[in-house]
């Protein structure tokens, strides 16, 4: 398991999960400047989140057959970000890695969403926010009822957390208490039309969580020292557990961290190649994992 | 007891032949899992939660979640029959049903009971008249509103053995029996002739066509022969029993409790369009919302007899030209 990895086991892993959270976003970049649309913003403030999920030993599953029984299921419930899950889909070999550039196209097994049965790895058909919590919690009871060792991971916007499906399915999983369900919330703080404080605040996210009886850890979604700490920690719980990760809109890419204006709109051609450069320079200083924020005073 | 079926033997409501049907349909398959959003007593699963207590969960009154779980209990094999009112179920849920299930094309099986204005005294809010038309919409859903309990039973059978999404719609008071017995050839899309007749067909479905077999035989009484369609499955639609019920008798009535807009009536005329155009006449609820009442006053009121049949019958002949009006 991975909490009883050796220490200098653990520093090289999060060595390896830095290259490759950069190598996903020049994918997220790549694909989003391709396509010429898209969500940026809300693909790169999951990049950490997903690149520990699929290669730091969390979801257990096997691209050679993406439909085998037993396999651990992730589900992008903020549908709008799928490039990042398209990059380690691509990374982990369940796609050649040449068939980013097809997203959004006609025809192509990548579609704006995600579709279940288009793309080998995608578990739900997501893009209308509030839903994947419950059909992860679904895949859930059907485990723990078959007496199945895989688990459910649901990676969840903020903004989406506005839904009141969410709630419904957290009250749920609070009160039956599934062992095999993990929670995951790209807290970025903002969402398409602005930032969530304005709009329509979600603090205090932890308590509320805490109300319906689920175990609240808030982590630096971009600190892959916490990450996996965090991700480990949910495990054990063998409970409803959600990990609020604190996040950076457009991470990696300086004139997109922060900036919502790329929440919903593609990189040009040149400001492609612009992150494109920032990523290769990260790359090669063996970088790219600032601290998201402090945000120690906000619990 | 009702009185407006006058000749037909009154059964169970489908809601109990529902009930029945999928406790048996547990005893026979293990991956079957039933969730109610807190209305058991009234869909009637709760005869499925006592024989099989560890496969049934009530949600509580959260429709919207409990078709997502559907959802994902399907993804990862199981079948489960999910229900609540046809209102709460459909109209809340239909986002979810959207993305959870149909897009997905996944194994979901969901009834909704209290369907119509026959639901009587809680009034139009608990009333779904709109549930047809929503159901049909989603692509890939089957919607079948059975016409009495024996269809009903044959239809949860059905709905197991179809790989897919189904839209059951069960109704609250009891209703007439239209076949004598349990239904031995049983299909989604394949209507029932269950009675003949030249002059014009009355193509029903769910409890109108317990009224259109009344409406037959008040009819037969003036010298006027109508067919009977019982098209318990709306989608599909058995074209084919349009075709022939256009080529064959030249007019075609549709019945439904339900609104005539977007329901089985618009979903008939369209394939008579397309087919072979023939006059048509609607029974239906007209662009309105019903109210509280005694379900047969409010089937009256509403216009849900036999003896609306028979006027929309009459008037589709002077259509045609075969009466004077």
């Amino acid at each position: 398991m991975p909490e009883t990895r050796p220490v200098s086991e653990r520093a090289a892993l999060v060595a390896a999960l830095r290259e490759r959270s950069i190598r996903m976003r020049r994918d997220i970049i790549e694909m989003l400047a391709e396509s010429a649309s898209g969500h940026p913003g809300g693909s790169l403030s999951a990049v950490e989140l997903v690149a520990a999920l699929y290669f730091g030993g969390y979801l257990r599953y096997d691209p050679a057959n993406p439909e085998w029984p037993d396999r651990d299921r992730f589900i992008l419930s903020k549908g709008h970000g799928v490039p990042v899950q398209y990059a380690a889909l691509a990374e982990a070999g369940f796609l050649p890695r040449e068939e980013l550039s097809t997203l959004r196209r006609i025809d192509s097994r990548l579609q704006g969403h995600p579709v279940l049965g288009a793309t080998p790895g995608i578990e739900a058909s997501t893009g209308s926010l509030g839903q994947g919590l419950s059909i992860g919690l679904g895949m859930a009871l059907a485990a723990q009822a078959d007496g199945k060792a895989w688990r459910v991971y649901v990676l969840m916007g903020d903004g989406e957390c506005q839904e009141g499906q969410v709630w419904e399915a957290a009250l749920f999983a609070g009160f039956h208490q599934p062992t095999n369900l993990v929670a995951i919330v790209d807290y970025n703080r903002y969402q398409l039309d602005g930032a969530i404080g304005d709009i329509l605040e979600l603090e205090p996210f932890a308590a509320k969580w805490e109300a319906m009886r689920w175990q609240v850890r808030e982590i630096d979604g971009h600190d892959l020292d916490q990450v996996l700490d965090g991700l480990d920690w949910a495990v054990e719980q063998r409970r409803p557990a959600v990990l609020l990760a604190h996040t950076i809109k457009g991470k990696g890419v300086s004139f997109m961290e922060g900036n919502n204006a790329y929440h919903g709109v593609a990189p040009s051609e040149d400001e492609g190649i612009r992150a494109l450069a920032e990523l290769e320079t990260a790359a090669l200083a063996g970088a790219g994992n600032g601290a998201a924020v402090d945000r120690k005073g906000d619990r | 007891m009702s009185d407006l079926y006058p000749g037909l033997t009154l059964g169970k409501a489908t809601r109990d032949a529902y009930g029945e049907a999928l406790e048996q349909l547990g005893r026979e398959h293990a991956d079957v899992i039933v969730l109610d959003a807190d209305l058991a007593k009234s869909t009637k699963s709760y005869a499925f939660s006592k024989a099989f207590p560890d496969r049934f969960t009530n949600v509580g009154i959260q429709e919207a979640n409990m078709v997502g779980m559907a959802g994902g209990l399907a993804s990862a094999g199981k079948v489960p029959f999910i229900s609540s009112f046809a209102c709460f179920v459909i109209l809340k849920g239909f986002d979810q049903l959207r993305m959870a299930v149909a897009y997905p094309k996944l194994n979901v099986k969901v009834c909704g009971s209290h369907a119509g204005v026959s639901v009587g005294e809680d009034g139009a809010s608990q009333q779904a008249i709109e549930d047809i038309g929503l159901a049909c919409s989603l692509p890939g859903f089957v919607v079948c509103c059975p016409s009495d309990e024996h269809v009903m039973r044959a239809a949860v059978k059905a709905a197991y053995r179809h790989d897919g999404p189904v839209y059951l719609r069960s109704g609250r008071p009891k209703v007439p029996l239209v076949y004598a017995g349990e239904l031995e050839n049983f299909e989604f899309g394949r209507a029932h002739t269950v009675r003949e007749g030249g002059d014009a067909t009355v193509i029903a479905t769910g409890l109108m066509t317990g009224a259109a077999v009344v409406a037959h035989d008040m009819l037969a009484r003036e010298g006027i022969s109508v067919r009977v369609v019982d098209m318990s499955t709306i989608k599909p639609l058995d074209e084919e029993a349009v075709r022939l019920a256009a080529v064959e008798t030249g007019a075609i009535v549709t019945a439904e409790e339900h609104l005539i807009h977007g329901g089985l009536g618009a979903r008939v005329a369209q394939a008579a369009a397309r087919l072979h155009p023939v006059p048509m006449e609607f029974v239906g609820i007209n662009d309105t919302y019903a109210e509280s009442g005694e379900p047969d006053a409010l089937l009256r009121k509403y216009g849900l007899t036999a003896e609306d049949i028979v006027a929309a019958v009459r008037r589709v002949l002077v259509r045609r030209g075969a009466v004077r009006a």
